[in-house]
């Protein structure tokens, strides 16, 4: 929080045109479907797991969203069998990691190449082109179809983190994540949970996938690459536990927001982009660092109270 | 007791604070060599705290711990292990991917003094320090594969093999059966003999006059008394550690049993070796259920709670057959299991309080809104002023409580389910005196509301003290049902061992040398 400030303060004394209208809506496109990336991994990393597959999982939906497009699936059919493919993909980690409790690292690293490479050796690496009119912006309009994007985003954002905090659900997520034993000496089938986590988080990219497609009048299929690092880091800025049970979606969100703005942020500041990834690195590490920083200050804040 | 001019090990008005709770506070103790000195108090009194400092694991705020008379600078586990200080406790820290010799080799072969590992001489040097503490371990087996009191030996052994002078034991009987704990007694006899000094820590009160030759109180951080073990009797021990009379052990409440509520016919798991187990629960009654560890005991509390699968005979609630597969079914049938390993599965120790009494319950407080975190927390406040939980707030983690607090929670969890069966798995190991007792009484309350209870416990006073009836536990079968009027330790223990010219399930008994 206090570092998204800071840097927004810094954009703001050296390069003013950063907020312009403009950028900031531009910033809030680029990310909305990041964001919803990142809703889904902080989901999957709460529960003690791990989804690398993501990015693969966003290329093959957005190609499938592309040609679904083109065979004439009307708008209105269309987002729902994005999601649903999302949401097989994301189904098919379920069933490896949470019924045959196979290690989702090296699960979603295998299907992370696997996705990708089938889906470059389908298309041959063709973009899909000659979209029909109503794909872009859903056929609304650029400036309502931006909206909506943005909306659709922050609507999820807010339901999932309300869910987390209110149903036994999300109760429930977070006692496997904390101890999956525990939680299923306490009645809850931490194999339905893990389940339903990355059918969730399948679900999301998928949608995340859709909304990214129809910012633009061709879809690309090597959409996605490098997705699942940005989203863990957005994750793991954001303060969560990487062994699970600990975290937030308001954290998330932040995490996003920061390394969001810190690559279009260098631009403005004239600073030359190959540094963006470096950058970002930095924060992941600082954001832990601060982590640890701030654990210790406390403790010995509250050890001193009680002299 | 002879008096020694120097001792051993002393602690001089050591006080130590933890985030607004003092700790300890200007304890002094005193070890001498050749002595067994029993360290007893409550959870929560200082015990670790003490030995965490002896061991170099903590810094002192004040005060001081000298080795034979001189004050140690600069504590550290390492150094303490060099100075031949050695914690052993509970759960055996043994690496289990290594045989024996090599883990006895560990911090005995200093680095650079052989160029090349000398395997016999490991081996050797092994079979020798095992010999000392009286075991019969291939020193080529696999750490892994030895059951928990081997393990225990073998950590002595280690203990032993680096020069240990001082040897601290943390709970070493909490989880050996009686055979097994008079093999460990005789071990450590054996070693106050060789010179070396031993404080004991244990919760067992009966098993003290048998080991310690003098004992220290600790109360809420400080040292209340140290006595000759010949002149202090258990009531008076109880007295000192509590600081407060507690009027019965066992608070027995007569309950007329209702009808049956649990069932076990013919029922069996091959994988577990479990075979032609008949039990019934009555309501209102509460069966102890004896035995030696891996007398298949906890995987009997398994199968009725839907962990492990039965593969014959049947189980039946109310007189109706049920299926339980996993434990939601166990759960919605009015059975509740709290496990014997609380702090790895009982509780979830990163969780709040509240979420934690809740959490098998959820649905309870669910409505459109959500869950009603309002009604939530004021149930779980109900628990925690019933069973006395002392926390400064609910939602702080599990985790700050004492090991009792924690038994608490795992308990209160379960009473919030109403249950029918509640199934109890060591329900009082290694947790203190007062907790214990508050924990029996609730037990015997629940018995009077009509739950039909079956408690595992490996220690026979309170299977006698509290159970209506016993059954006795050995391979896996139930060797025999005895009602608690005729029931004697003697008896439960001849029972869970077979008799002699039976093959018993437990490790063979250990010889001791000298």
């Amino acid at each position: 929080m206090i570092a998204l400030a800071l840097l927004l303060a810094l954009v703001a004394v050296v390069a003013p045109g950063f907020f312009s209208a403009a950028n900031v809506r531009d910033l809030a496109l680029n990310n909305a479907p990041v964001l919803l990336v990142s809703i889904g991994m902080t989901m999957v990393i709460l529960v003690g797991e791990i989804d690398i597959s993501v990015g693969s999982q966003f290329a093959v939906c957005t190609v499938a969203a592309g040609w679904l497009a083109k065979l004439g699936v009307p708008m209105l059919i269309l987002p729902l069998l994005v999601l649903a493919i999302g949401a097989a993909m994301g189904a098919f980690n379920g069933v490896l990691v949470g019924r045959l409790r196979l290690p989702s690292i090296i699960v979603t690293l295998a299907m992370l190449v696997a996705w990708r490479d089938g889906l470059r050796w389908v298309t041959q690496g063709a973009w899909v082109q000659n979209l029909p009119d109503d794909f872009q912006w859903f056929g609304f309009g650029q400036r309502f179809g931006q909206w909506l994007i943005v909306l659709i985003a922050l609507l999820l954002f807010t339901t999932i983190s309300w869910i987390f905090r209110h149903l036994a659900a999300g109760r429930a997520v977070f006692a496997v994540g904390s101890d999956a034993e525990a939680a299923r000496l306490a009645g809850i089938d931490p194999r339905r949970v893990v389940f339903g986590v990355f059918t969730l988080t399948g679900a999301l990219v998928g949608l995340a996938a859709l909304l990214n497609g129809v910012r633009f009048s061709t879809v690309p299929s090597n959409a996605g690459l490098g997705l699942e690092l940005k989203a863990v880091a957005a994750v793991v800025v954001g303060g969560a536990a990487i062994t699970g049970g600990r975290g937030t979606f308001a954290g998330t969100l932040i995490g996003t927001a920061l390394l969001g703005i810190v690559g279009t942020s260098l631009t403005f500041m004239g600073v030359n982009p190959f540094w963006e990834k470096a950058i970002q690195g930095a924060i992941i590490l600082a954001a832990l660092i601060s982590d640890v920083a701030l654990g210790r200050l406390e403790h010995r804040r509250r050890l001193s109270l009680a002299r | 007791m002879k008096e020694h001019p120097l001792p051993l090990l002393e602690a001089c008005e050591v006080s130590k604070a933890y985030a607004g709770v003092q700790a300890l506070s200007e304890v002094s103790f005193a070890l001498q060599a050749r002595e067994v000195h029993a360290l007893v108090g409550e959870n929560g009194a200082g015990k670790s705290t003490l030995i965490r400092i002896i061991t170099g694991a903590e810094e002192p705020d004040r005060g001081e711990i000298r080795l034979g008379g001189a004050k140690i600078e600069s504590n550290s586990p390492r150094a303490a292990h060099e100075r031949g200080i050695f914690a052993i406790y509970q759960q055996p820290a043994l690496f289990p991917e290594l045989t024996v010799a090599e883990n006895i080799a560990i911090g005995m072969e200093k680095p650079g003094r052989w160029g090349r590992i000398d395997w016999a001489g490991r081996r050797r040097r092994a079979a020798e320090l095992l010999a000392r503490v009286g075991a019969q371990i291939n020193p080529g087996t696999l750490a892994g594969d030895l059951s928990m009191p081997e393990q225990q030996l073998v950590e002595i052994a280690r203990a032993l093999g680096a020069e240990a002078r001082v040897l601290i034991l943390d709970e070493p009987t909490a989880s050996l059966s009686e055979q097994n704990a008079q093999n460990l007694f005789a071990v450590i006899r054996e070693l106050r003999l060789q010179g070396v000094g031993v404080i004991y820590i244990s919760h067992r009160l009966e098993e003290l006059p048998q080991i310690a030759d003098r004992v220290t109180v600790l109360r809420d951080g400080r040292a209340i008394e140290t006595r000759s073990m010949s002149d202090v009797s258990r009531a008076q021990l109880i007295h000192l550690m509590v600081g407060r009379e507690i009027s019965s052990v066992y608070p027995k409440r007569e309950v007329e049993p209702g009808a049956v509520v649990l069932e076990l016919r013919d029922l069996g798991c091959s994988e577990a070796g479990i075979a032609d187990v008949n039990l019934s629960v009555r309501a209102g009654e509460i069966v102890g259920l004896a035995g030696l560890v891996g007398a298949g005991r906890t995987d009997l509390a398994r199968i009725i709670f839907g962990l492990l699968p039965a593969d014959s005979g049947e189980i039946r609630l109310r007189g109706k057959a049920v299926k339980l597969d996993h434990p939601g079914q166990a759960i919605k049938n009015g059975i509740a299991y709290v496990p014997e390993d609380r702090r790895r599965h009982g509780v979830i120790l990163q969780m709040q309080i509240d979420c934690n009494i809740t959490l098998s319950v959820l649905d309870q407080f669910s409505g459109f809104g959500g869950l009603d975190f309002r009604r939530e927390r004021a149930s779980a406040a109900d628990f925690a002023t019933r069973l006395r939980i002392k926390t400064p707030a609910l939602y702080s983690p599990v985790a700050s409580l004492s090991g009792g607090n924690q038994q608490k929670v795992a308990l209160s969890r379960w009473l919030l389910t109403k249950p029918a069966v509640l199934i109890l798995d060591e329900p009082t190991q290694g947790i203190d005196i007062g907790a214990k007792s508050e924990i029996h009484v609730l037990m015997s309350e629940l018995a009077g509301q009509g739950v039909a209870i079956l408690m595992i416990s490996s220690e026979l006073p309170e299977i006698l003290g509290i159970s209506d009836r016993i059954a006795v536990m050995r391979g896996g079968r139930i060797v025999a049902t005895l009602d608690r009027s005729a029931a004697t330790q003697a008896e439960i223990m001849a029972l869970a061992l077979g008799r002699p010219a039976e093959q018993s399930s437990d490790p063979a008994p250990v010889p001791v040398v000298g």
